[in-house]
């Protein structure tokens, strides 16, 4: 005869009742959730995008970019060295591969240069670096008067790791700028973006917002040229000509007066002549520099640039103070709500690619919930009438044991809001179908022992006692599976890693822990001279 | 009470080894052959390209003729297009186009576009588009997540039992993974990143299954030491075989109804999940157990390690019924 510290009992049965706990919020409707006291759990599964429908996107940002414009910068670096260091001249400065190769024009240059060009290869932190971290961006080398200085293969993931992580904040601004939606957007590897945006249904709208880099900049413009000037290419160098929105060309300066980096606010709104408009405001240097240029070029144009195109080119009437404007010309409403949308969020600091697009209408989410729910619920009906025909009143047992465990299921994957997928629920079930084969072990091992002659006590204790390694090796092998789908799956296969593990643990402990606790007050109450298995 | 097996079996498995081998070997050969020839159906997931399902709004049948004509002359390759489940449904795949992920993207517009004009009330129930990159990718790491598996179960296998063990349950692994292939390359279902969670799952059941019959023949070797090994693994074969068939039972039970009722995007899944129960149970009896034979069990050694630290094996009970 055996009974259970009163400890134990308190713990099995309290870990039932949590799990019952957590499940329930789910049989809930919202309004009764939120009826709910405070301490209990209130949260229902997290389902995934194929059960709610949405649109799933792998972003990758053109590394090729970042590299090339560090390599540019670079060249930029070496060049102004040689403009300002006495006594040091450089010889054919370009760009190969990585590198940026350059050589001395005399020997007696070789050390000053060095000493000039060290700083260049001094390690830096990130911004989005490892804490404290420090990483050397470039490496120099030189062979006889030929120098090379080369971007470090440690430096590029840096830089990516930087940009991506700007680039988050960019997206996330652009795709939620109040911050209500219930966007997943986080990074991947050193230069992938994930970003998942429930409900959503128009992956095209959303890859507008996504795609354009939003590089806002207001330039002077050169009145004095013709467009035959142009056509012949006879513009300055410090000059380009650009296209203007709805045809036509100018000439602009290069260099910015003011770029969208200064801008610290945007928003639609309409201007005197009632049409949609982008109101924005600058920091205090921004503000104070588009003052100044406005104040000397009364009576001329500037270029309101936006991703190399000028979007509108007004004539300054009076000197602009204060570090406000306004944009005209846009078009819609709506194009002037996703401009200043762009704008605010600021320019995209790496172009991203899109790699992977998967969109769920939401019907067809609605559609696989329901598919799923039936399945589960005719393989549940199904295996729980089996174990009851089967082992009878063990079989109930059993079915206490299934039943539980589904919910155990549901209270945890509630709790930790692990997502839930169509492949999930298919975890589920198959969990439900394997959640039997460990009372299956131990109710046979518990016949055998009876007919080795056993008492039922003792057949019930070796039962158990010797299905427990079985039981544990059999699990141990399906969950090593499991973790490895978890770690090296994607997307929905790990949705079904996370509920089949979760699944062996709750099952272990229904079909082993919580039975054995019921078998034992059934015989301690009843005392059956043999039991009927 | 329902029982599929009667008590006290006492089936001559080992008495069929040799056939099975032969059965086994044939079908291992057949799925590499047809893996070579004919090829797995891979989805998009593995191959790039776009995948799209629709449907109708007001659930009229689709002219599935009409949308591939319309399709296939739009010059983009390899289109296929088949009913998804319901006449009102289908689901259109677009090989991958040449060129880069942008390239992918304008042939889902053009895609899309064609599908407005020749499906009336058409809704896009869900739309995929895999750059060749990241398909490349997912085809290696689902490579990687299996190999990983196998190895760390293997691992595993091999610390708890003896190496014969470990060496049987490698063969009867391999043996079910590659007789799954070959179903995939036969029936030409579409072999996607759900199925590779399918193959793990397939995997670690099967295993479950090898694990409950060789913790039970360890422990048969350990009590009944005179016993020949043939005839031990027989033994231990029936003393487990209610269980064998009870748990394949109740899993088929539950799997039946997803394939059934589950919806056509899993039906793939479930199939080979299906598929895994029949090969890994008869794998277990008939591959795995059969095949300690081959290898030498050294029975003093097991019975007398000293390492051996399982908890369960009560040496104290160990004893010979025959021998009293």
């Amino acid at each position: 005869m055996s009974t259970y510290p009163r400890w134990k009992l308190l713990l099995i049965l309290s870990v039932c009742l949590f799990g019952f706990i957590a499940a329930l919020p789910n049989f809930l409707s919202e309004q009764q959730r939120a009826e709910l006291p405070d301490f209990m759990p209130s949260k229902t599964l997290n389902l995934g995008l194929d059960l709610r429908g949405g649109v799933h996107l792998l972003l990758e940002a053109k590394t090729d970019d970042i590299i090339e414009g560090r390599l540019e910068n670079l060249a930029g670096q070496v060049r102004d060295i040689r403009r300002n260091e006495k006594g040091v001249n450089f010889a054919g400065v370009r760009i190969e591969g990585r590198s940026v190769i350059f050589s001395v024009t005399d020997d007696e240059m070789i050390e000053k240069a060095r000493t000039a060009l060290l700083p260049l290869t001094q390690a830096s932190a990130g911004l989005g670096g490892m804490m404290g971290a420090t990483v050397q961006e470039v490496s120099l080398e030189r062979e006889g008067r030929k120098f090379t200085l080369t971007l470090t293969d440690e430096g590029i993931s840096m830089q990516a790791r930087d940009a991506i992580s700007r680039a988050l904040e960019v997206v996330r601004k652009r795709v939620d700028p109040d911050g209500t939606r219930e966007i997943t957007l986080q990074p991947q590897g050193d230069n992938r973006i994930v970003l998942q945006v429930p409900g959503e249904s128009d992956p095209q709208r959303l890859l507008s917002v996504i795609s354009t880099a939003a590089k806002l900049s207001f330039h002077d413009v050169n009145t004095n040229i013709t467009p035959d000037d142009i056509a012949r290419g006879r513009i300055r160098s410090s000059e380009k000509a650009v296209p203007v929105r709805g045809g036509g060309e100018m000439v602009i300066e290069k260099r910015a007066i003011v770029s969208g980096d200064d801008l610290v606010d945007a928003k639609a709104a309409f201007d005197q002549n009632g049409q949609p408009a982008v109101a924005f405001a600058f920091n205090t240097s921004g503000a104070r520099r588009f003052g100044n240029h406005t104040r000397e070029n009364v009576g001329r144009p500037f270029a309101i640039v936006l991703d190399n195109e000028i979007i509108s080119a007004p004539r300054i009437i009076t000197a602009i103070l204060g570090g406000s404007g306004q944009i005209t010309g846009i078009g819609g409403v709506q194009e002037a709500q996703e401009l200043a949308t762009l704008l605010k969020a600021g320019a995209l600091p790496v172009p991203l690619e899109v790699m992977e697009q998967r969109t769920v209408g939401p019907d067809l989410g609605a559609d696989s919930i329901a598919a799923g729910e039936v399945a589960a619920v005719i393989g549940f009906l199904a295996v729980v009438a089996y174990m009851f025909f089967g082992y009878g009143w063990f079989g109930i047992i059993s079915n206490i044991a299934l039943f539980t465990n589904v919910l155990l299921i549901l209270g945890a994957l509630s709790i930790f809001q692990a997502t839930l997928t169509l492949p999930g629920i298919a975890g589920i079930v198959l969990t439900i179908g394997m959640a039997v084969d460990a009372n299956v072990i131990i109710f046979e091992r518990i016949r055998e022992e009876q007919l080795a002659g056993r008492k039922p006590f003792a057949a019930l204790s070796e039962g158990y006692g010797q299905a427990m390694s079985t039981v544990i090796d059999a699990n141990i092998t399906t969950f090593i599976a499991a973790f490895v789908l978890y770690f090296l799956g994607s997307g929905p296969v790990q949705g079904f890693a996370v509920t089949l593990g979760i699944g062996i643990i709750t099952s272990v402990f229904s079909a082993v822990v919580l039975t054995r606790l019921i078998l034992t007050t059934w015989l301690n109450r009843a005392r059956p001279e043999k039991i009927n298995i | 009470m329902l029982r599929l097996i009667p008590d006290n079996t006492k089936i001559g498995f080992m008495g069929a080894r040799k056939f099975c081998y032969g059965l086994s070997i044939l079908g291992i050969v057949a799925s590499i052959a047809l893996f070579f020839s004919v090829g797995l159906n891979y989805g998009i997931d593995f191959e790039g390209g776009l995948a799209v399902e629709i449907g109708t709004t007001n659930d009229s049948a689709i002219d599935i003729g009409q949308v591939r004509g319309s399709l296939s002359s739009l010059g983009l390759g390899d289109v296929s297009v088949q009913e998804y489940g319901r006449p009102s449904e289908a689901l259109i795949r677009v090989e991958r186009q040449p060129g880069d992920d942008a390239a992918q993207k304008a042939a889902l517009d053009l895609v899309r576009a064609t599908l407005e004009k020749t499906v009336p009330d058409v809704s896009f129930r869900q739309e995929n588009v895999i750059g060749p990159k990241v398909s490349g990718e997912l085809k290696r790491d689902g490579i990687i997540a299996i190999s990983v598996a196998l190895a760390a179960v293997l691992i595993y296998i091999w610390f708890r039992f003896e190496w014969q063990f470990g060496a049987g349950a490698v063969i009867a692994l391999f043996h079910d993974v590659i007789l799954t292939i070959g179903f995939f390359a036969i029936t030409q279902l579409e072999f996607n990143l759900s199925v590779i969670a399918a193959l793990l799952t397939i995997v670690g059941y099967s295993l479950n299954d090898t694990v409950v019959v060789y913790d039970r023949i360890r422990e048969n070797i350990r009590k009944f030491r005179k016993m020949e090994v043939p005839e031990l693994i027989d033994f231990s074969l029936n003393q487990t075989l209610s269980r064998t068939t009870m748990t394949s039972f109740t899993t088929l039970l539950a799997l039946l109804g997803l394939y059934i009722f589950g919806g056509e995007v899993i039906r793939g899944f479930t199939a080979a999940m299906i598929w895994g129960i029949f090969v890994g149970t008869y794998s277990s009896i008939f591959v795995a157990s059969p095949l300690l034979t081959l290898m030498k069990l050294d029975r003093e050694h097991m019975f007398n390690d000293v390492q051996d630290n399982d908890p369960t094996v009560d040496k104290s009970r160990s004893v010979d019924p025959f021998a009293n």
